[in-house]
């Protein structure tokens, strides 16, 4: 059993008529599930499907193809630097190395403290305040290495509960 | 000559102060006064107001929305349904970004005028999966209007209804190609559907008739519903009608979005004047002017040919400088207009480590279901990241070449020109680049050289 929470559910309820047909609603139920648990596990998978009166390598091939869904847990925070040629441009490359060394990460794992997970991505459609980094749900603009520091140091001053430094 | 104003059409209110992307704010600066008035006409009027206007989609192809739309299948008696592609992931194009963050009114005004002209049954917005406020801003606006009537059951006490529903997309750019944006929105993984015979306008959504438009788009329609179609074609130039809006980002004084009449405005206005030119101590090297799927523009490189202004033929000898910013003009020059993101590099750019940014890009994002794409895109990564990372050989820009000229003309949909393209016109046009890098490469290099792959 899955057991989501009763906002999950409720969210997933609704989605579902927008669509005349059922399956349409798989990559909404998708985000809904990672957005609670954070990825998406074999038994989120079947239960979409058989939600969705689909096969559950109907959801499967999804979760495989689309660079968001991810199969295992991140970081609390998720940080994800554009790759992209203008960001790129811009000193993209020295911002994601500035955030991998302050976190003391490689791509794409947890770093050792639990906190970040740090990714390269593609095009973040922000070209023109280059170079960007989404944190969590939100976009930073024109965040070059010193930035890219003063942004951790956010992230970690969040992390520590009060008193405890 | 110097640069025309900016002429703001879609973007006329995004940057007042005090303006915001609630519906007491839209309404205050007249907003859906557009609806209520379209709403009284025949939709058929209104379908050809946007024939005569003249206006070509702004998501990368051009195609003119009114003959799209009059491609539609009415025979079949089956639900037409609109979708609005806010995939926006074309690299180098931020401009739906601005419109669905702040202005989300004005594009569900567009879409509702659309869908009355149209008789759409149901339409999704397809927003990328990276805008997760974007999504969050659209379904609060949408909500707003339902309550006021403008999206729903019936729209202003007409009897015609239509719902808006957000979908979101999960980071893969092959949706923005709308056959694929199709699948993905049946739930399904966004293979490009083959055309014959699954042209939208005939066989799309559910195998229903669909139209598929930009934001842009769609947001002109209202300003077309609002001046009229003979109005909005007198805008620009023939056959490039309208405003713009272009998105410059890279190596320019100015990065950011303006607005000016098509063909209005040439290259060189746009990046010496309004962007206000090179960083210091540089000079240009190269533009892409329509998203990275575009040719490269290389400066001081030459254009010649004979082209039509009026009824006449005439002569033309262009740089990259003297090009106009229109559909038209850049196809001419053997690139095109795309998505109006131009993507500038100045002379501490490596053409071979740009190219590699590049390909890294278009080899992630292939959807795999073609094989010369898919391979091909690929080896294209492989070799330009072997030439910076490994060995450089002086003949490898001919080995790239030889793979993308492989992949173009083979495929399902246009990303295989949109991955062919890029290596096709850096080899073509810097082939000497490519050549001289495995000597080069460990030498030195400008202070402001980025680091690309």
């Amino acid at each position: 059993m899955m057991n989501l929470s009763p906002e999950t559910l409720q969210k997933i309820e609704q989605v579902i008529p927008h669509y005349p047909v059922k399956r349409s609603a798989v990559l909404p139920l998708l985000h809904f599930v990672q957005e609670e648990r954070g990825f998406i596990s074999d038994e989120a998978i079947e239960w979409i499907a058989a939600k969705l009166e689909i096969q559950p390598v109907n959801v499967y091939e999804l979760v495989t193809f689309y660079p968001m869904l991810r199969r295992k847990p991140i970081g609390r925070r998720h940080i994800r630097v554009c790759r992209t040629l203008s960001c790129a441009l811009m000193g993209g490359y020295r911002t994601c190395a500035e955030f991998q060394r302050q976190f003391n990460t490689g791509l794409g794992g947890i770093s050792p403290d639990g906190e970040v997970t740090v990714e390269f991505v593609e095009c973040l459609a922000s070209c023109g305040t280059a170079p960007v980094v989404m944190i969590d749900d939100e976009l930073h603009e024109k965040v070059d290495a010193a930035r890219a520091r003063a942004l951790a140091q956010e992230i970690r001053a969040a992390a520590r509960p009060e008193g405890a430094r | 000559m110097p640069a025309p104003e900016q002429h703001r059409l879609v973007f006329r209110q995004i940057d007042e102060p005090g303006y915001s992307n609630d519906l007491a704010c839209y309404l205050r600066n007249g907003g859906y006064e557009v609806l209520r008035k379209a709403v009284r006409r025949r939709p058929e009027e209104l379908v050809d107001e946007v024939k005569k206007s003249g206006l070509r989609g702004r998501g990368g192809a051009g195609f003119p929305c009114g003959v799209k739309w009059s491609l539609l299948d009415r025979k079949s008696g089956k639900p037409v349904y609109l979708i609005v592609n806010a995939d926006e992931s074309e690299p180098g194009t931020f401009k739906d970004r601005y419109i669905i963050y702040r202005d989300p009114h004005q594009l569900i005004e567009g879409i509702m005028i659309t869908c009355f002209a149209n008789k759409v049954e149901q339409t999704f917005i397809y927003i990328r999966g990276e805008f997760p406020d974007g999504a969050k801003i659209l379904e609060r606006a949408i909500a707003e209007a339902r309550a006021a009537n403008f999206v729903g059951p019936s729209i202003l006490g007409t009897g015609y209804g239509c719902e808006i529903y957000v979908h979101r997309g999960a980071g893969a750019y092959i949706c923005g190609e709308e056959t694929g944006l199709i699948e993905s929105l049946e739930g399904k993984r966004p293979y490009p559907r083959i055309k014959p015979p699954y042209f939208p306008a005939v066989l799309g959504l559910y195998q229903c008739p669909t139209i598929v438009n930009n934001v842009e788009t769609i947001c002109h329609v209202k300003h077309i519903a609002d001046m009229g179609g003979e109005a909005f074609s007198k805008i620009g130039t023939p056959n490039n009608t309208g405003t713009r809006i272009l998105c410059v980002s890279g190596h320019v004084q100015r990065p950011g979005y303006y607005e000016f009449d098509v063909g209005k405005l040439t290259m060189g206005q746009l990046l010496n004047e309004v962007c206000g030119g090179p960083l210091p101590g540089r000079k240009f090297k190269a533009v892409i002017p329509g998203g990275t799927s575009a040719k490269v523009l290389k400066f001081g490189e030459r254009y010649k040919g004979r082209r039509k202004v009026g009824a006449e033929m005439v002569e033309y000898d262009w740089g990259v400088e003297d090009i106009p910013m229109d559909f038209d003009s850049l196809a001419m020059v053997g690139s095109m207009g795309g998505s109006g993101g131009v993507i500038v590099m100045d002379d501490s750019v490596s053409m071979v480590e740009a190219l590699g940014n590049i390909n890294a890009f278009y080899s992630h994002e292939s959807c795999g279901q073609c094989t010369p794409c898919r391979e091909g895109s690929l080896w294209m990564k492989r070799i330009t990241a072997r030439m910076v990372h490994g060995d450089a050989r002086p003949e490898d820009g001919a080995l790239l070449k030889s793979v993308a000229d492989q992949i173009a003309g083979r495929t399902i949909c246009a990303f295989g020109e949109a991955c062919a393209w890029p290596t096709q016109s850096f080899v073509g046009k810097f082939g000497d680049e490519f050549k001289a890098y495995s000597q080069e490469k460990g030498g030195p290099r400008p202070d402001a050289a980025p680091e690309l792959v």
